[in-house]
């Protein structure tokens, strides 16, 4: 827990309560409570892993699922075509996704691409993948591929089958150690490499970092994070279309997190999965309970919070709380 | 002859192609001058479909004369977005404008399927499947007339930007803002009417596509991105070079259509703007920087 000494003891405190808490939450909470905290890790997770691009290197990706898509359709076709479990089809997926991600980063910085035009490079990559997947024979075209589900697999949890317990817990287990590994980083010389390219780019090249190095490192580790996480939605969902998850709506769902929650921060893309995956389960509950059935009656009220909390706290909600709650190390 | 049928896709292509270079000069213009990605580009093209489809539907009015209504009316819009809701976020941070824009964007294309639901509307115009044939090669006489009226639109933006001393005000905005606050512009005034401009140029190629593709929400996110290449392709503050984009990729579009399959059109698009960036990532009219 070293790289949590910085906290103060309020700060750990509460930490530990909030790991406590959700370690026991399944004692108490009903199946359907559970597949929202499992919603909630998960992009609590995602958003951890373009955190690191863009909040921490500073590097606009609009283009992660293309990495989450990777992670979960390599995983996916090696354990239905060659029965090949999830573990090895996770380090396969990280890797395929770590070359992607290599690519774009080498083409991005080797030439000075920046900002906007680096954020379109990396939509260019995914929507060039979703429809390369859309066409392609092996692993089932737009019609989808399907992990089958059977019987005889039902408690092979080292296959990831199980029932949603499992998968609480392994989500949990995602987003508690990218939160350690984002605090390890953040802590570290690279992490202080990240801020400084951020913050002037031109600056830190005159102190002699790397800053071509740098960024691909950045781009390398959120790679293989958000393959991970495509592994996990691959066997929790057992479906795939690429039209799902590879589109860009995904890879801007996973950015409002840690935007909302407080872009750059550590707790901000936690604090901002559980604001926003709430929100968007009660609106589906509201619209329903208001009678409203029109198909995008939820998603325009999504927006409309959306605009409301950049235009209140175009920070992130994190930075506010943490002041709220005494957390400041003074 | 294949070779006419080839000569035919290209012109189809170019055609098509100046109405989206319409549509991206709308984007090329916000961008060049007021530092903002129109993340909803898109979605306001096809609020303007389904008004020049409503107008064709209710009055009969040519989807090719509702340009002018549907453009004034996003210009008005548009001052007023950037007056009230974006001129607080110009100069801040890429993010923040994205996810105000993003929001915005939700709420256009959510709000369209509340009203009309996911199914396509098409307008089906009286001279709809009439053609002009030239040398044996067959043009539809649609994509003429909303190519012509496209080019029009531009060559008016153009001449404000070249002439009129409103033009020239908002460009010295876009060389220098800080000399364009001393010599006493009114930054705020000049951004909205630039939104607005931009703004007026989606409206008249929503118009305008109308005629050349059935309208329905699940189109917005595509043409943002359409928009987004085409700029970037054809050079970012060129405006020529978004027409030039334009046609670019209208015709890879058609070609890739034909060839490959409809679905896979804009595959080629991604590779040309990837392939753009990586060999001339300033765009093709760009100027360097």
């Amino acid at each position: 827990m070293s790289v949590f000494a910085a906290l103060n003891g309020r700060a750990k405190l509460l930490l530990t309560l909030f790991v406590l808490g959700l370690a026991a939450a399944p004692l108490a909470a009903d199946r359907y409570l559970v597949s929202v905290l499992i919603l909630i890790f998960y992009f609590a997770y995602l958003g951890q892993a373009w955190n690191i691009m863009m909040g921490f290197a500073g590097q606009l990706s609009l283009g992660h699922s293309l990495y989450v898509g990777l992670g979960a359709y390599i995983a996916a076709a090696l354990w239905t075509k060659f029965g090949i479990g999830p573990w090895a089809g996770m380090f396969a997926g990280m890797a395929i996704a770590m070359a992607f991600g290599a690519a774009i980063g080498w083409l991005g910085f080797r030439f000075g691409i920046a900002g906007v035009y680096f954020a379109l490079l990396t939509i260019a990559f995914a929507e060039f993948t979703r429809i390369a997947f859309d066409h392609m024979d092996w692993t089932g075209r737009a019609g989808g591929l399907f992990l089958p589900v059977r019987a005889e697999q039902a408690g092979q949890w080292w296959n990831l089958r199980g029932g949603p317990l499992l998968f609480y817990y392994l989500a949990l287990a995602l987003m508690l150690g990218a939160l350690w590994l984002c605090a390890a980083l953040r802590a570290s010389r690279l992490g202080h490499y990240w801020l400084a390219v951020r913050e002037d780019e031109a600056a830190a090249r005159a102190l002699g970092i790397d800053a071509f190095a740098v960024k691909m490192q950045a781009v390398l580790i959120s790679s293989a994070m958000a393959a991970i996480g495509g592994t996990f939605y691959a066997f929790y969902y057992n479906n795939l279309f690429p039209a799902q998850i590879f589109d860009m709506s995904r890879s801007i769902e996973m950015i409002l997190a840690p935007i909302v929650g407080g872009l750059g921060t550590l707790f901000g893309p936690i604090l901002g999965a559980f604001i926003l995956t709430p929100l968007g389960e009660g609106l589906i509950a509201a619209t329903e309970e208001a009678g409203l059935s029109a198909p995008g009656t939820k998603a325009v009220f999504y927006g409309l919070a959306l605009m409301a909390i950049v235009w209140v706290a175009p920070s992130g909600v994190w930075p506010w709380l943490r002041r709220k709650l005494g957390l400041e190390t003074p | 002859m294949p070779f006419d049928f080839y000569v035919t896709v290209a012109v189809q292509g170019v055609l098509t192609g100046l109405v989206y270079g319409l549509m991206a000069l709308g984007l090329s213009v916000i961008f060049g001058v007021v530092r903002v990605v129109n993340f909803a580009h898109g979605e306001f093209a096809v609020v303007a479909m389904y008004l020049a489809f409503l107008g064709f539907a209710m009055f009969g009015l040519d989807p090719i004369l509702a340009m002018l209504p549907i453009g004034l009316g996003f210009f008005g819009l548009g001052y007023l977005l950037q007056r009230h809701l974006i001129n607080p976020f110009v100069g801040r941070p890429e993010h923040e404008q994205f996810i105000l824009l993003v929001g915005l964007a939700i709420v256009l294309v959510n709000g369209l399927l509340m009203l009309f639901g996911p199914d396509t509307r098409h307008a089906n115009l009286p001279y709809g499947f009439d053609s002009y044939e030239v040398a044996n090669v067959l043009i539809d006489k649609v994509r003429v007339y909303a190519a012509a009226a496209a080019l029009v639109v531009a060559a008016l933006l153009f001449a404000f930007f070249r002439w009129s001393r409103t033009g020239m005000a908002i460009r010295a905005c876009a060389d220098n803002l800080l000399g364009a606050a001393i010599v006493g512009l009114d930054v705020k005034h000049l951004y909205a009417l630039t939104f607005g401009l931009g703004m007026a140029c989606v409206g008249a190629a929503g118009a305008l596509m109308v005629v050349l593709a059935d309208a329905t929400p699940m189109l917005a996110p595509a043409f943002t991105l359409l928009a987004f290449t085409i700029v970037i392709v054809g050079g970012m503050g060129s405006m020529a070079g978004a027409l030039v984009g334009g046609i670019l990729i209208g015709v890879s579009e058609a070609f890739a259509s034909f060839l490959v399959a409809p679905s896979a059109k804009s595959m080629f698009s991604f590779a040309i703007l990837i392939a753009i960036l990586a060999l001339r990532p300033q765009g093709l009219l760009g100027r360097k920087q």
